[in-house]
């Protein structure tokens, strides 16, 4: 199975690797995914008082989908507010990475790590965390 | 001059060695005749290749050239093998015996014979991949026909105790079957010193074309029949039907004829490299071999890095053919069957390349490979987050994983 230009130029040249400190209260923490499945991504926001998305890390154990998946996530992230973050559907990144149908499951994850990671933040600032519908993949 | 990428991956197949093709040509051209037809020069032509493509092949075996069934590649082979026993055998008994590593082709024909009422036992196997004799003892039944236990494993290279198989076989007069696909022509297969009855292999694994194979059969002590799977002509002897594969037999004479007569330097050439890629890549922390070191193939590592997946590290190393445990893209998201069995978890089972070294690996795609594999490992580990817990000490087995 050959990947597209789009997944090769983010697992070679991914974007934002990082960690942030998780113990900031403006950071939100997103860990997604199983060893034993093959994935995990670990996805973190920062968050100003704007409610805005200021920067966005992420460190993923996986095939290139799922590295590009999330690379693509933090890129998407920055500079959105925390509600249009939450709006980021997994078929947009699908689309972008022209991911194939068995690949479909790296967006769900990286999906999932986003609003794990905004429910952290929540949770952390004395917002009540939002109810995700549970995902399968 | 080295050209890229490196094909390390000849336990999926082997290319075609140029000797074995100038072999073969002649008879996909001038020499076209059908190996049966008994009325001509180029029926006679054709036979008397197949022939002396037997006798290669009996030589490399150490069988006669008419205990040799052409095929159309191991799978065939291992089909006709074991529905063949259960169908002749069947007033005898309806158990059969064998292991959770053999291929799928060995497994799901057994999954078939579970379906028309036969009984399989499958044997696990420990650490190293080898299955224990006393639990293969216990297994046995007044029931049982057939053993059936691989020479040596596609995935690991782990070489199992046949002489000790076949000797427990024999005392209780059971048939031993092997797929010897990945064994024969890479290392010392003698179908009497190993008291085999039936052994399933393929041209393509050992420098030869694909879609040709072979099943061989005991005719003496015991004398062995398996029923035929396909109705048709009678051709060998009755057990396989269907126009030889007058190119691809010759092929796969040829293939056996060099097999035996560079066998020892090669293996010895081949092992050196593989020994030298594989102590270079276990200096990488948290890298493991996987499978008895002891008991295996010459040309086989099966490596795994911990905290990085197999397929995107497959990804990261480009230049370079190898396969992984990791199975990320096939519908199940179930790691290698086979590492698991070893008792390998999934995450270190997701973590594993396999490289197989062949007559026409250089030292200069080894060197390659090592370096290439030590920077993609330490760049995908700079990329996952289980390696930086790690380093940072934490347990990931406290960690609660949303399983998906």
């Amino acid at each position: 199975m050959a990947y597209s230009d789009k997944v090769i130029d983010h697992y070679t040249n991914p974007r934002n690797v990082g960690t942030l400190d998780k113990s900031k209260a403006s950071v939100g923490t997103g860990l997604v995914g199983a060893p034993e499945c093959g994935d995990v991504m670990r996805l973190q926001i920062e968050v100003d008082e704007n409610q805005v998305i200021t920067d966005a890390k992420f460190k993923t154990f996986g095939c290139g989908s799922a590295i590009a998946s999330s690379s693509l996530a933090t890129e998407w992230l920055k500079g959105k507010t925390v509600d249009e973050a939450l709006a980021i559907d997994n078929m947009a990144i699908v689309e972008e990475l022209a991911l194939p149908p068995v690949k479909i499951h790296c967006s769900v994850l990286a999906e999932d790590a986003i609003k794990s990671a905004i429910n952290d933040y929540r949770v952390k600032n004395g917002l009540p965390a939002l109810e995700l519908p549970k995902s399968h993949h | 001059m080295l050209t890229l990428p490196i094909y390390l991956d000849n336990n999926a197949t082997t290319p075609l060695d140029p000797r074995v093709l100038d072999a073969m040509l002649p008879y996909m051209t001038k020499m076209f005749g059908n190996a049966a037809s008994r009325n001509h020069a180029f029926g006679w032509q054709a036979e008397e290749a197949v022939d002396y493509a037997r006798e290669q092949i009996a030589s490399l075996i150490n069988c006669s050239p008419k205990e040799i069934i052409f095929t159309s590649g191991a799978t065939e082979s291992d089909n006709l093998a074991i529905k063949g026993v259960f169908e002749m055998y069947a007033s005898k008994g309806n158990h059969i015996i064998t292991v959770t590593t053999e291929h799928k082709a060995v497994l799901d024909t057994c999954k078939h014979i579970e379906k028309v009422g036969g009984k399989v036992t499958y044997l696990t196997v420990d650490e190293k991949g080898l299955i224990d004799l006393k639990q293969l003892e216990e297994a046995i039944t007044d029931k049982t026909i057939l053993i059936s236990v691989m020479y040596a494993n596609n995935e690991v290279g782990v070489i199992q105790p046949i002489r000790e198989i076949s000797a427990l076989a024999k005392k209780h007069g059971i048939l031993f079957f092997t797929d010897a696909t990945q064994a024969v022509g890479k290392i010392p297969v003698d179908v009497e010193a190993d008291g085999i009855d039936l052994m399933a292999f393929s041209a393509h694994k050992m420098y030869g074309p694909k879609g040709v194979g072979a099943l061989y059969v005991r005719r003496k002590n015991p004398r062995v029949k398996v029923t035929a799977q396909m109705d048709g002509g009678g051709h060998e002897r009755g057990m396989r039907s269907g126009t030889l594969n007058v190119p691809g037999i010759v092929g796969l004479g040829k293939a056996a004829e060099i097999a035996k007569q560079d066998m020892e330097a090669d293996t010895a050439r081949i092992a050196a490299m593989r020994d030298r890629l594989e102590k270079e890549l276990i200096t990488i922390e948290e890298s493991y071999v996987n499978g008895s070191t002891e008991h295996r193939l010459p040309h086989v590592s099966n490596i795994s890095f911990k905290y990085v997946e197999g397929e995107g590290l497959m990804m990261g190393v480009k230049d370079l053919a190898v396969s992984s445990g990791s199975a990320c893209t096939s519908a199940s998201l179930e790691p290698s069957y086979v590492l698991k069995a070893l008792g390998l978890s999934d995450d270190l089972a997701h973590s594993s390349l396999r490289f197989g070294l062949s007559r026409f690996t250089t030292d200069e795609e080894i060197d390659f490979a090592i370096n290439h594999v030590k920077e993609a490992v330490a760049k995908l580990r700079e990329l996952s987050p289980l390696w930086e817990m790690f380093k940072e000490g934490i347990d990931l087995n406290s960690i609660e994983w949303a399983e998906h």
